[in-house]
């Protein structure tokens, strides 16, 4: 399976805390791959890193050959990598389907002159725009909330909102942070089924996950920090069995 | 005939009906009020435009500007240095007006650029400064050389002239006499249609949505692609070139400009008129910017009132209605926090309450 995303030697640190100690690892196109580790190992730092949040402080960063090291968010999401965030961060004073087109900000052009003059290409763009929003709200099956404002939906319903807005962009790469926290177990079966079934379109995934049955269970590969690097890497069946990752979890003497 | 059909044909008649409403206004209220009172319809006008330009930057992009009046005053000194005898300039109108709002979009972009890693009250008192620093500018600027003439003000603009037809005196229009505050109030017109046609084709565009992404939450809308430092400071550039442009129609209209009239309490007034509208939505910041224009003039009678009841003043009416408007406001954010008429989010998320 060919390369997509290459991280290499990815370090950041804030002031003398080493968040991230030298990084690496790929992502194969097609893979649903996990992101694992204790609480503060820098999973959530790892993606901000990724995409353009944070500047890292050295290290290369490739999405099929594009660097995106010490590039900003927006470009990092034009070159086909777009995210969602662990504290869900939607527009919510706007509606579900606004939030969505707004998502699709780098895959439309009219400016200001176009949406003065109501330019056929413009009008033609703005229904495009909301008729594809709509269909990834029903893809991601809240359809029903289109006109609701963001702040109104239901939990479950606003991290699927998310990931139709990161869908908007049509990524090659989608990273999710936690998309399962806080979701009943119905919710999460949904959730899993949407992430199979993006993946067997041909989308990659990244997924940070505390839920080891759903992480165990989807991922194709994983990797596992703690204390900001990069303990073990592989299969969930080889990484469970890691003494390293047995220690980060449960403590050294377990592992012994 | 359908419903449909019906309805349309209710839009163009309600359409109709407040075109004929506000072209006879000035009439009505000068034979109701008397004539000081189409002067004040004049500003009401003219705060329309200010009002509409600082609700795109503080009501869609979110970012507190209280140094607005700034675009305002480089609007008004753009044309009254290239309208007055000052440096015996006279440029035609359509040049001077077209200038005067870039140069205020060039100032809008010139404070947003250092301003971009600012929220909140930061912003605020940045934009703040900002606004005084202009004024002060406009203020020394006598000396060496004598470009705004400083505390005395530019005097002798010329008025709005369209063909030889001025605007500046009384004229014969269809068998009408129009005063100049009338003419004047006809051009507002046009131009407060303008401004609001431009606000609501904004409003529901790729570029408006990218700005009230960011003031909902700019790392998401950096993370959706959103190049948030170019859309803020085109918020920044849009909103101060609606305030150049009603920065030169106040200077021709004046007559008169002195860094007087573009003090910290004239920004404080449109951003009050926006939040006592209703934050992002149009037709709330016209009716704010209508009020706010409007009550203080009509508080100028309690000095009548005091008299006819006591027989002297007590309170002068300047000092009263300051009180009043004061407690209006105070009144409004206790029992209307969204303003008089909230933004279609506001209503929408009423409306799902509600059954």
């Amino acid at each position: 399976m060919k390369d997509l995303l290459r991280v290499e030697a990815v370090s950041k640190h804030f002031g003398g805390i080493k968040a991230l100690t030298d990084v690496s690892f790929t992502v194969r196109k097609g893979e649903i791959f996990g992101v694992i580790g204790p609480n503060g190992a820098g999973k959530t730092t790892l993606f901000n890193a990724l995409t353009g949040l944070y500047q890292p402080d050295s290290g290369a960063i490739e999405l099929d050959g594009v660097s995106l090291y010490r590039r900003k968010p927006h470009q990092i999401l034009k070159t086909g990598f777009a995210r969602t965030f662990q504290n869900i961060r939607l527009f919510h004073n706007m509606t579900a389907l606004e939030n969505v087109m707004v998502g699709r900000h780098t895959r439309t052009t009219s400016g200001v002159l176009a949406a003065l003059l109501h330019t056929a290409h413009n009008r033609k763009e703005e229904r495009d725009c909301a008729a594809y929003a709509m269909q990834l709200l029903n893809r991601v099956g809240i359809g029903k909330h289109a006109h609701s404002l963001a702040k109104n939906l239901s939990y479950g319903d606003q991290r699927r909102l998310e990931i139709a807005r990161a869908l908007a962009s049509e990524p090659k790469l989608l990273a999710l942070d936690e998309p399962a926290a806080g979701m009943n177990p119905n919710e999460k079966n949904a959730l899993r089924e949407l992430m199979v079934s993006l993946r067997s379109e041909g989308l990659t995934l990244m997924l940070i996950e505390h839920d080891v049955k759903l992480v165990m269970g989807i991922c194709d590969r994983l990797v596992v920090l703690d204390y900001g690097e990069k303990i073990a890497e592989g299969t969930p069946e080889t990484v469970r069995h890691d003494p390293k990752v047995i220690a980060a979890y449960l403590g050294a003497e377990v592992a012994a | 005939m359908n419903v449909l059909e019906a309805l349309r044909s209710k839009v163009w008649l309600s359409a109709g009906l407040l075109l004929i409403g506000l072209l006879l206004l000035p009439f009505l209220v000068e034979a109701g009020l008397g004539k000081s009172w189409v002067r004040i319809l004049d500003f009401a006008l003219l705060y329309i435009m200010l009002a509409l330009g600082l609700n795109i930057v503080v009501g869609y992009a979110g970012l507190l500007d209280l140094g607005y009046v700034a675009f305002y005053a480089v609007g008004a000194y753009c044309w009254a240095l290239l309208a007055s005898p000052h440096f015996g300039l006279n440029l035609p109108f359509w040049m001077i007006l077209p200038m005067g709002a870039a140069l205020a979009a060039l100032f809008g972009v010139l404070l947003g650029a250092p301003t971009l890693r600012l929220r909140g009250d930061y912003l605020a008192i940045v934009t703040l400064g900002f606004g005084e620093i202009i004024r002060i500018f406009m203020n020394n600027l006598n000396s060496p050389v004598n470009i705004t003439n400083g505390p005395q003000g530019i005097t002798q603009i010329e008025p709005v002239s369209l063909f030889g037809f001025s605007l500046g005196k009384t004229q014969e229009v269809f068998g009408l006499t129009l005063s100049s505050p009338h003419l004047y109030y006809y051009l507002f017109l046009v131009c407060v249609a303008l401004v609001v046609f431009v606000s609501m084709r904004l409003e529901n565009s790729r570029i408006g949505r990218a700005w009230v992404a960011i003031r909902e939450d700019e790392m998401a809308a950096a993370a959706s692609g959103i190049n948030t430092r170019n859309v803020k400071l085109l918020a920044f550039a849009m909103g101060a070139t609606f305030g150049g442009l009603s920065g030169g129609l106040f200077a021709s209209f004046q007559g008169f400009v002195s860094p007087e009239s573009f003090n910290l309490m004239e920004s404080i007034m449109i951003l009050a008129m926006i939040v006592l509208g209703g934050m992002g939505n149009i037709w709330g910041v016209i009716l704010g910017a209508i009020l706010v224009t409007m009550i203080p003039e009509a508080l100028r009678y309690t000095g009548d009132l005091q008299r006819a009841l006591f027989g002297q003043v007590y309170v002068d009416p300047a000092d009263l209605r300051m009180l009043l408007f004061g407690i209006a406001l105070v009144l409004m954010m206790i029992f209307r926090p969204a303003g008089l008429l909230p933004s279609k989010q506001r209503k929408r998320e009423l409306a799902e309450e509600a059954p």
